[in-house]
């Protein structure tokens, strides 16, 4: 087949041709490309704002038949785990006099799960408030740790968003998808 | 066993490779699983806890080639559990963290990993892990090799050596522990080393309980602060044995040292012990031949609990997996008759053969004199587990005697001689025997001299199991189900050198035969009338230790049979497998400490 599709931004101009060319023909492709474009969009965003890094590319090749639902399950794996931890985090702030050495303790497996789907921002901040952690630094602490909260609120939405779609793509032969 | 299991996997190395992935992040375990499960490593298991991971490990000693952990774990220090495996299972351990610190990753070095990988791990660092296993086995064969070299020499320059000697040329238990884990597998490899691996039955040194407690001997004496190879090797004054063996040996007994201490420093009864006690329930998952063994060493060891707990200490603390190595010695079945009646007249000895096995490991100078107090004097805290260590009896003398020359478990100190007397009333008992026919005989000898000598056993030195089959049968009382087995035969010719005949006639000990392959079966029949209990050192015992010991051994075993001579000598090409199939054995090998 001539449908190329490729990752790189051309895919939008070329696509629209396709699009254009293929409507009548191929109706279905062109809805599967709608949406497959979104998620590509969506992924792209993801990367080139920050949220996301290498390690997520791993997971997706990680994914194959076997495990078709992989790189979901993972994540969502990490969000079930992650809450936990952030309410730990948020408790232990709560303590006076401040458990800094716990903080730190926990902050650290934050840390180190954050990095298991390359969620760059969060980890990012798990790494600052770990700065303030040492120098002891409690107000240094609070304001970080509101940033890591936002971090993996907006992470979670957008995950959540993605693979929501993702989902709707499903039956779609994944052999063209993958090129997003 | 799983011998064709195996040869399928090592046709297919590295896949097939067997991991054991550590890590509390449930995130990161599901995601090293399947990255191992994509490298074609096979029976990837995940535990979430150090704990978990350490039981599973001790369970199946061969069930997995290498464990990766995470540093950071909620219930033990990863460092400490790499400690624990490298001790216990000798097993290459790689670990991960996000934090990759030079401090970090030095520490980590330091307590034996082999690798540490930074999070996120990329699947390509995991593709080659196979390497950490291979590397080990090339190492240890090599080892075994050198070994095995250095025994010739030995045999050929020293002659009749001491039991010590023995001990160290007895690669049996390193060898089937090589083979065990590593022949079948890495045949394919077409190696000569590896090739060989089957010929390189001794070589290796063999740190079993006895060679360990000269060690020791040998450090409190220098002194812990002052103590260097060499001074500690020339002390031992065991041929044979290197510097870097005593280096190496030395070093892994301060770390364990070291971390003894921060245990007392936790103190409490040792959380771990407990669990590590249970462990030696493992035991009897061990692969002997003689499940008896295994069920008797579990019970053993729980002796230890209550007799010396420091020794528990110790034990557990030291090497759970040790026991494992250390007690099987027998591969023949012990008649469970004779076990049974083992514990009841072990009163004595509460303190397994195993804990005394492994109080000579944990001997430090303050913890030698702790164990001491539990042990009474009779008794040999050896003695009452498996691993008895059983004397030729010596009729007219005392149990010191015999000891002299394995006495390094203790200068003077009585409870830790090796050969100890059966305080235990019941009459030394011909010990199982491998053969029926062997059975009859020694039922029939019984001569077993009722008065408590004959409770004292025999020190019989591996040299004696000639035919690289020695069965250790269980000398009756002291020998628990687990020394059943070793009925030492001396067959064979032994190096005439250092033996005196006139010893052997007054000696009333008959050395029992050991047979422990199917091959070579008891002479009972040469043994006299008086059963001696021959107690064969398991640990490391057998195996063609060429004269080592020699000496010792003549003084040890009375036969008036000339034939016991013969006996002694065992040819080095015992073969590893008739002693312990099992492979794992021995003795405190040299995994242990080395």
């Amino acid at each position: 087949m001539a449908l190329h599709v490729s990752s790189a931004p051309p895919i939008s101009a070329f696509h629209h041709l396709l699009c254009f060319f293929f409507h009548d023909t191929y109706p279905e492709m062109e809805y599967a490309s709608s949406l497959q474009r979104q998620l590509a969009s969506m992924k792209k965003n993801l990367f080139d704002q920050g949220y996301l890094d290498e390690q997520f590319y791993q997971l997706e090749e990680l994914q194959d038949e076997s495990s078709p639902n992989f790189v979901e399950e993972v994540v969502t794996l990490f969000f079930r785990d992650s809450s936990r931890l952030v309410a730990n985090i948020d408790q232990a702030l709560q303590k006076y006099p401040q458990d800094f050495r716990r903080l730190d303790n926990i902050m650290h497996q934050l840390k180190g799960s954050a990095s298991s789907i390359g969620a760059a921002k969060m980890k990012n901040e798990c790494t600052s408030f770990r700065e303030f952690c040492n120098k002891e630094n409690r107000e240094g602490c609070l304001r970080s740790f509101q940033k890591v909260k936002k971090e993996h609120a907006v992470l979670k939405q957008k995950l959540e968003n993605y693979f929501q779609l993702l989902r709707q793509d499903g039956p779609v032969d994944k052999a063209t998808r993958s090129g997003n | 066993m799983e011998r064709p299991l195996l040869s399928a996997r090592a046709e297919a190395f590295p896949a097939g490779l067997r991991v054991l992935v550590v890590d509390d992040d449930p995130t990161w375990l599901k995601i090293l699983e399947k990255m191992l499960r994509k490298c074609s490593y096979e029976a990837v298991t995940t535990c979430s806890l150090a704990t978990d991971a350490l039981s599973m490990l001790r369970e199946r000693k061969d069930k997995f080639d290498i464990v990766i952990s995470d540093v950071n774990m909620p219930d033990m220090d990863g460092f400490k559990l790499l400690e624990h495996v490298g001790l216990e299972m000798d097993l290459p351990v790689i670990m991960m963290s996000i934090d990759g610190e030079t401090s970090r990753v030095m520490k980590g070095v330091q307590h034996g990993a082999c690798d540490y990988l930074l999070k996120p791990v990329r699947m390509k660092e995991l593709k080659n892990i196979w390497q950490h296993v291979y590397r080990k086995k090339m190492h240890e064969l090599k080892e075994i090799q050198t070994h095995y070299n250095n025994e010739d020499i030995n045999i050929l320059r020293y002659g009749s050596e001491d039991l010590d000697d023995r001990n160290l040329t007895d690669g049996i238990t390193n060898i089937s522990s090589a083979r065990k884990r590593k022949d079948v597998d890495y045949k394919e490899f077409g190696d000569q080393e590896f090739g060989d691996s089957s010929r390189l039955k001794k070589a290796r040194v063999v740190w079993s309980v006895d060679l360990h407690q000269k060690f020791v001997n040998a450090v409190n004496q220098i002194g812990l602060d002052k103590v260097g190879p060499k001074k500690i090797l020339d002390l031992m004054n065991v041929p044979g044995l290197t510097r870097e063996n005593v280096a190496s040996h030395l070093q892994k007994y301060r770390l364990y040292l070291s971390r003894l201490q921060k245990q007392s420093e936790d103190s409490t009864s040792g959380g771990n012990m407990p669990s590590d006690l249970v462990n030696n329930d493992n035991v009897a998952n061990f692969e002997l031949t003689s499940s008896t063994n295994m069920q008797q060493c579990s019970e053993h060891t729980k002796f230890v609990g209550t007799s010396e707990n420091l020794v528990q200490r110790i034990i557990d603390d030291a090497h759970v997996g040790d026991i494992k190595k250390i007690v099987p010695v027998q591969v023949i079945e012990s008649e469970k008759g004779l076990i049974s009646d083992i514990p009841s007249s072990q009163n004595v000895n509460s303190v397994p053969q195993l804990s005394a096995l492994f109080s000579f490991k944990g001997m430090t100078p303050g913890v030698e004199e702790k164990a001491r107090e539990p042990t009474t004097p009779k008794h040999q805290t050896l003695h009452d587990g498996a691993p008895r260590m059983q004397f030729m009896h010596y009729p007219g003398q005392g149990n010191c005697t015999m000891l002299d020359d394995y006495s390094y478990l203790s200068s003077s100190d009585q409870d830790h001689q090796v050969s100890f007397s059966l305080s235990s009333s019941s009459p030394v008992i011909s010990t199982t025997v491998t053969n029926e026919k062997d059975m009859k005989d020694l039922s029939e000898m019984k001569p077993v001299p009722t008065d408590q000598r004959n409770a004292h056993f025999a020190v019989i030195p591996p040299v004696a199991c000639m035919t690289g089959s020695v069965s250790l049968q269980i000398k009756h009382g002291m020998v628990h189900s687990q020394d059943a087995g070793a009925i030492c035969k001396l067959d064979g010719s032994p190096n005439t050198k250092g033996f005196s005949t006139e010893q052997i006639d007054n000696q009333e000990c008959l050395p029992l035969t050991c047979e422990l392959s199917p091959k070579s079966e008891a002479e009972l029949e040469s043994l006299p009338g008086d059963l001696h209990l021959c107690s064969i050192q398991k640990f490391g015992c057998f195996e063609d230790v060429g004269f080592g010991g020699a000496e010792n051994f003549q003084d040890i075993i009375s036969t008036p049979d000339t034939q016991v001579q013969n006996d002694w000598y065992i040819s080095s090409e015992l073969s590893s497998d008739y002693l312990y199939e099992t492979a794992d054995y021995p003795l405190i090998d040299e995994c242990l400490f080395a």
